[in-house]
């Protein structure tokens, strides 16, 4: 009995007890997040840019080439932050699921769903410059290995988490009741989080281990600020284009609220000239 | 007894993700062997292989090991992980990064105690410096650092 209720709980969308409540910090918290964002949005997005641009052209131009690898690794300065936010872009699903599960929140899903495209378009960036590399310095375009083969099954990922958010919101809007798939899915992606991660340092592996670990540095400050503001950079981006899809999402769903209700009062329209006017019917 | 419904599903998906943590684990675990792009020397002397099997050994080439042969394609070295070496021949093409002090991974098959390579990658570390300090010692790159600055 217990479990069965547990389970309903977890799987409906809202019981009775909590839909006035729903209801309510669904509308007043949109609100202030769409005041927020519209500034937010636009700051992300174009300082995200010009800090991306300076240090891709920082690393490009300016900064020395390795002792070893000479001018290859030039390509760090997209791959790490590309790397950094498919990674970051999961952590953000995984996250917003979270909250959508347990608390329900509104926003959460819309944060969950907003965050796949550039999290996989990040990823499929890291795994393409990080295979234009690998020709030169390792001698092969691609490895079996623990790091790059997490990495792909993180794409792969994506493209699921994609494809089943969509299929659930089509279920939802042909009232077939909300599923929450795509967040138990998000959930359970993320353990794919730490093995890339520990891939490199639990394995043995083509990929060399991480050169920035907290607090420490292998790579020479040359390298390692223009870097520093590529990932500030990329991940502003990131965010960016992240609130920019939630705004998105939120004018889509409005509109759609807003044309239900034109079509409902239309009706009703159509329905009372279609009536016999109750006065007709006093004559008879 | 009422529970918030809220709080329930905390704690229920809170102990999803602590089983799903410990099942990941569990499969690392297992893993833990299977999962790795190569053996070290050490693996390999250890347990070796068949000798027709494929596999792939990685480590260091050791310094002062590489000598070209007659041919000028056919090149010897030792890879060595610090605690065991292992001989290596390879005829071929080698990658650019492929130096003695540096990092290796060579496919191939084990044979009468010499590792045969039909492939090398070259496997570098994390370190990243620039020419100009790569011979330097800390001391002098800082002072540099401070005389250019």
């Amino acid at each position: 009995m217990w479990a069965a209720r547990c389970a309903r709980r977890l799987w409906m969308p809202e019981n009775k007890v909590e839909k006035s409540r729903f209801a309510m910090h669904g509308f007043a918290n949109p609100a202030r997040f769409l005041r927020l964002a519209r500034w937010l949005t636009p700051l992300c997005l174009f300082g995200g840019l010009a800090m991306a641009v300076v240090a891709c052209a920082w690393g490009v131009f300016f900064a020395p080439a390795d002792a070893l690898q000479g001018d290859t690794v030039r390509i760090v300065y997209l791959h790490v932050p590309t790397a950094w936010l498919g990674m970051g872009g999961w952590s953000t699903i995984a996250i917003a699921s979270f909250c959508e599960i347990v608390w329900r929140h509104p926003l959460a899903g819309i944060a969950a769903r907003a965050a796949a495209l550039p999290g996989a378009v990040f990823t499929a960036v890291c795994l393409i410059t990080g295979s234009i590399w690998g020709r030169p310095a390792w001698g092969a375009w691609w490895v079996w290995d623990g790091r790059l083969t997490s990495m792909l099954v993180l794409l792969f990922l994506y493209f699921g988490y994609m494809a089943l958010e969509s299929a659930a919101r089509g279920q939802a809007e042909a009232g077939q009741g909300q599923s929450r798939m795509a967040s138990i899915f998000g959930l359970v992606g993320a353990v794919n989080i730490p093995i890339i991660h520990y891939s490199v340092l639990w394995w043995n592996s083509l990929h060399q281990p991480p050169s920035i670990t907290a607090g420490k540095s292998a790579m020479a400050s040359e390298f390692l600020i223009p870097l520093l503001i590529g990932v500030v950079g990329f991940s502003l981006i990131f965010g960016g284009v992240v609130l920019a899809r939630m705004r998105a999402i939120l004018a889509d769903a409005q509109a759609e609220a807003r044309l239900r209700r034109k079509a409902m009062a239309a009706q009703a329209r159509a329905r009372a000239a279609a009536a016999p006017n109750p006065d007709d019917e006093e004559l008879w | 007894m009422a529970i918030k419904a809220k709080h329930q599903r905390l704690v229920l998906v809170g102990v999803a993700v602590v089983a799903l943590i410990g099942a990941a684990l569990l499969a690392i675990w297992g893993l833990r062997n299977q999962a790795s792009y190569f053996y070290v020397p050490t693996d390999i002397l250890a347990k070796p292989p068949e000798a027709d099997r494929g596999v792939r050994l990685g480590g260091m080439v050791a310094r002062g090991s590489m000598k070209t042969a007659e041919d000028g394609v056919t090149v010897n070295f030792v890879v060595t992980d610090g605690k065991a070496s292992v001989p290596v021949r390879f005829a071929g093409i080698r990658p650019a990064l492929f130096v003695e002090g540096s990092g290796v991974v060579a496919e191939g098959r084990f044979q009468n105690g010499t590792f045969v390579a039909d492939n090398l990658l070259a496997k570098h570390d994390e370190k990243y410096v620039p020419r100009e300090m790569q011979h330097m010692t800390a001391e002098q790159a800082r002072q540099t650092v401070a005389e250019t600055q």
